[in-house]
């Protein structure tokens, strides 16, 4: 009797050894859940390393306030569903009580941070689940598995913890956390393979619609309660579909006629365009843009 | 079907080894048009030409200094196979991180600069490859157009490596001139190098083996995570997570658990089925080396993490001694009686480094003595350990045979540790 382990198979074990991992060696871990599909697949994964029993962990949604209602609504749905315990940061309330301001440009996902990191001492979390993956980006390219931040939950990239085999040193001190990305090794494709072989659901965003966008640096956005057209853009409607998900003020669309996984591999398979070059504003704001936020504790 | 290949780059500073990556990348069009766009105008930036070393080189302080700090990951597929890509640093003070790069690769390929040869670093990293045992190594002889694409000197630098590869028991090294910045040999074979009629780097990765199949060695299970879900549907069950380190769990097999010694046997494997709203098992027959399972035992026996399920006839036995090499990472250095952390599959126990029976000599390959190891060494020790583990020696089984060393006080990864082959006492 022979069995084959196709890539998809060695990723998927990888990925639930560092669950089990941290579910022994931790107290009290959480998963970053948006209900974007990287989160998505991240929390699959925890339900297969754990099955038949429930997931052992909380999740944490910080939410920018610019939310798509699809994925909110499916982010409760799941909550809902499997009786899992979430947590939310809202960076609305930051802004509400005067801790953080607006941005001159209205995004909100670098303010993610500060709650963030206080939802993490609030409820002491020692290891904080990130669906990142190694594929997005220079600096995430840089990002151990198991990777420690300090007490102000600041990444230093110049002085990681030497990472060995599969042995995941997870120790830290009091008042420091570990960051864990069981996704590290996953591709974007490897995400919508495996999204189209375990059927896992996604929002209706991730697939083709008609929607009223316009273009801005090369990218579509939406028509939406927190992003308009300045003069001289032009709204026409669309059919498209979301690469990513963030905040909706600065996350772009891109065209497609993708509405399945499967025609969504065909698609990925073939852009030309990175994920997060196609669709985040955010990130072409400098050359280390990431590695500067991820350095003061963002995701 | 497709296999995916983990290589790791090694060599010293500025012999090439980004550069090449980043060709690699370039020319299995594996880099898409915002990636090149974003090199583009930083290199025009700095007014210089195309640089590909800024395709992995992805830190601030990377770009500023022109080095390689920390292992880069990158991801790419040919119509052959897809492959993990591991860019090291070269520089003596970042070697923590290319052992890092090295310990998940199939294949090393290592970097010569063809106008300097082997240099104390090309002879750490060909000491490390060995030490980890990674099943091919791939010379570069690079810049092999700044020497005029000179045999002789390609010649010259393999017969050295080679030399060395012996030495340290390298069994597979294969030998390419390349130039990473004009991409001879790379992808496309050379018009320049028409007295080398071997394959191109490309070629050599697409037909290497992947991964050691371990699947017909005997049975190592290290449980990681005792599952009691305690519902209606589940009352009873009791399942023992883990990953099969080696061999092939088969329902019905005889089965040892380690440390405790007691005998037992596979009741059954089970296997995930998530949907939307559900979250159950079914029953699956066997599982081989690398898959993640639950397994259940027939007796009631008393299993936690740390416990190691292993085959019944061909049982490591347990130790509180060994005998090991550790490649050191700390800046602090190994003295004798030191107290640290052992990390041996799924227990982490107490140690004490009885013995430093040596160190590594870069320039003789000996081993000399050593009254204590430094950042970097690789030296041979002896540890006493407080609770008993279930190890084999590294040569015959990476996850059993390996282990890490940890600073108790502030966590940090003090040495990467292979368990020697002659046998430590056994308890
Ligand atoms: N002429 C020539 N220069 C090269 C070649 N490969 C790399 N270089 C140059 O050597 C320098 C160091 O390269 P880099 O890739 O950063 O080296 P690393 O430190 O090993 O990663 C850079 O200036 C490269 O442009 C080559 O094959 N030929
Ligand atoms: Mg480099």
């Amino acid at each position: 009797m022979s069995i084959t382990v196709t890539e998809l198979d060695a990723l998927e074990s990888e990925s639930i050894f560092v669950f089990r991992e941290v579910a022994a060696e931790f107290e009290r871990p959480v998963i970053l859940f948006s209900g974007g599909k990287d989160s998505i697949v991240m929390l699959h994964l925890a339900r297969k390393a754990f099955s038949p029993a429930a997931v052992p962990f909380t999740l944490l949604h910080v939410d920018t306030g610019h939310n798509f209602p699809e994925v909110l609504a499916y982010r409760d749905a799941v909550v809902e569903q499997l009786g899992l315990r979430l947590e939310v940061a809202k960076v609305e309330d930051y802004i509400a009580d005067g801790r953080l301001r607006e941005r001159t440009d209205g995004t909100r996902n670098q303010l993610q941070t500060v709650p963030l990191l206080d939802a993490i001492n609030a409820h002491r979390f020692d290891a904080v689940f990130g669906g990142g993956r190694r594929d997005e980006e220079r600096a995430r390219a840089k990002e151990r598995i198991f990777s420690l931040r300090d007490e102000f939950g600041q990444w230093d990239p110049r002085n990681q913890r030497p990472e060995l085999w599969s042995l995941y040193n997870g120790r830290h001190r009091p008042g420091e956390h570990v960051r864990v990305f069981p996704l590290s090794n996953w591709t974007e494709l490897d995400v919508w393979n495996y999204i189209e072989r375990e059927q896992i659901p996604l929002p209706s965003i991730y697939y083709a619609h008609e929607r009223d966008v316009f273009e801005r640096d090369g990218m579509l956005l939406a028509v939406g309660p927190y992003s308009q057209p300045r003069s001289g853009e032009t709204v026409a409607q669309r059919v498209v579909r979301y690469r990513t998900v963030g905040d909706m003020s600065c996350t772009g669309a891109v065209a497609s006629t993708a509405t399945s996984p499967a025609e969504v591999v065909i698609e990925v398979a073939a852009s030309e365009i990175t994920e997060r070059g196609a669709t985040r504003a955010d990130d072409r704001a400098s050359e280390a843009a990431m590695e500067d936020r991820k350095r003061e504790g963002y995701f | 079907m497709s296999t995916l290949l983990r290589l790791a780059t090694a060599g010293s500073v500025d012999d090439g080894k980004s550069t090449l990556v980043g060709r690699l990348l370039h020319d299995c069009k594996a880099i898409l048009a915002d990636q090149i766009a974003h090199v583009k105008t930083v290199s025009e930036a700095r007014g210089g030409d195309f640089d590909f070393a800024l395709l992995t080189d992805g830190l601030r302080a990377e770009r500023e200094q022109g080095i390689t700090i920390d292992v880069a990951y990158r991801y790419f597929a040919t119509d052959k196979r897809s492959f993990i890509l591991a860019d090291c640093p070269g520089h003596v003070q970042y070697t923590r991180n290319t052992v890092t790069g090295a310990s998940t690769a199939d294949v090393v390929i290592i970097l010569v600069d063809a106008r300097h040869g082997v240099l104390e670093q090309t002879r750490r990293h060909l000491a490390v490859a060995g030490l980890l045992r990674v099943p091919h190594v791939v010379l570069a002889v690079n810049k092999i157009d700044l020497v005029g694409y000179d045999e002789a000197v390609f010649t010259k630098i393999a017969k050295d490596v080679g030399e060395v590869a012996d030495q340290l028991g390298i069994a597979d090294l294969k030998a390419i001139p390349v130039s990473a910045l004009v991409g001879d040999n790379v992808v496309e074979h050379s018009a320049d190098t028409a007295w080398y009629d071997g394959p191109t780097l490309l070629e050599v990765l697409e037909n290497a083996n992947g991964r050691t199949d371990t699947s017909n060695q005997p049975l190592r299970f290290p449980v990681q995570y005792v599952i009691r879900p305690q519902t209606d549907e589940y009352r009873d069950y009791r399942g023992y997570t883990g990953t099969v380190a080696s061999g092939t769990v088969t329902v019905g097999d005889p089965v040892i658990v380690l440390p405790a010694g007691r005998r037992t046997s596979i009741a059954g494997i089970d296997r995930p089925v998530v949907t939307a709203t559900s979250t159950a098992v079914v029953e699956r027959p066997s599982a081989i080396a690398g898959e993640a399972v639950t397994v259940r035992l027939a007796d009631d026996i008393d299993v936690a993490r740390g416990s190691v399920i292993v085959a019944a006839e061909h049982s490591p036995g347990t130790r509180r001694e060994l005998a090991a090499t550790v490649s050191w990472l700390a800046d602090r250095p190994l003295t004798v009686g030191a107290r640290v952390l052992i990390k041996h599959t799924t227990t982490t126990a107490q140690a004490i480094v009885t013995k430093i029976t040596g160190a590594l000599d870069l320039d003789t390959l000996g081993v000399i003595d050593a009254a204590e190891l430094a950042l970097n060494d690789i030296g041979k020790v002896q540890l006493k350990i407080a609770a008993p583990l279930a190890a084999d020696p590294y040569s015959s089984n990476a996850i059993t045979g390996s282990f890490l060393l940890i600073d108790a006080h502030d966590g940090w990864t003090l040495a990467a540790g292979m368990i020697d082959d002659e046998e430590g006492e056994l308890l």
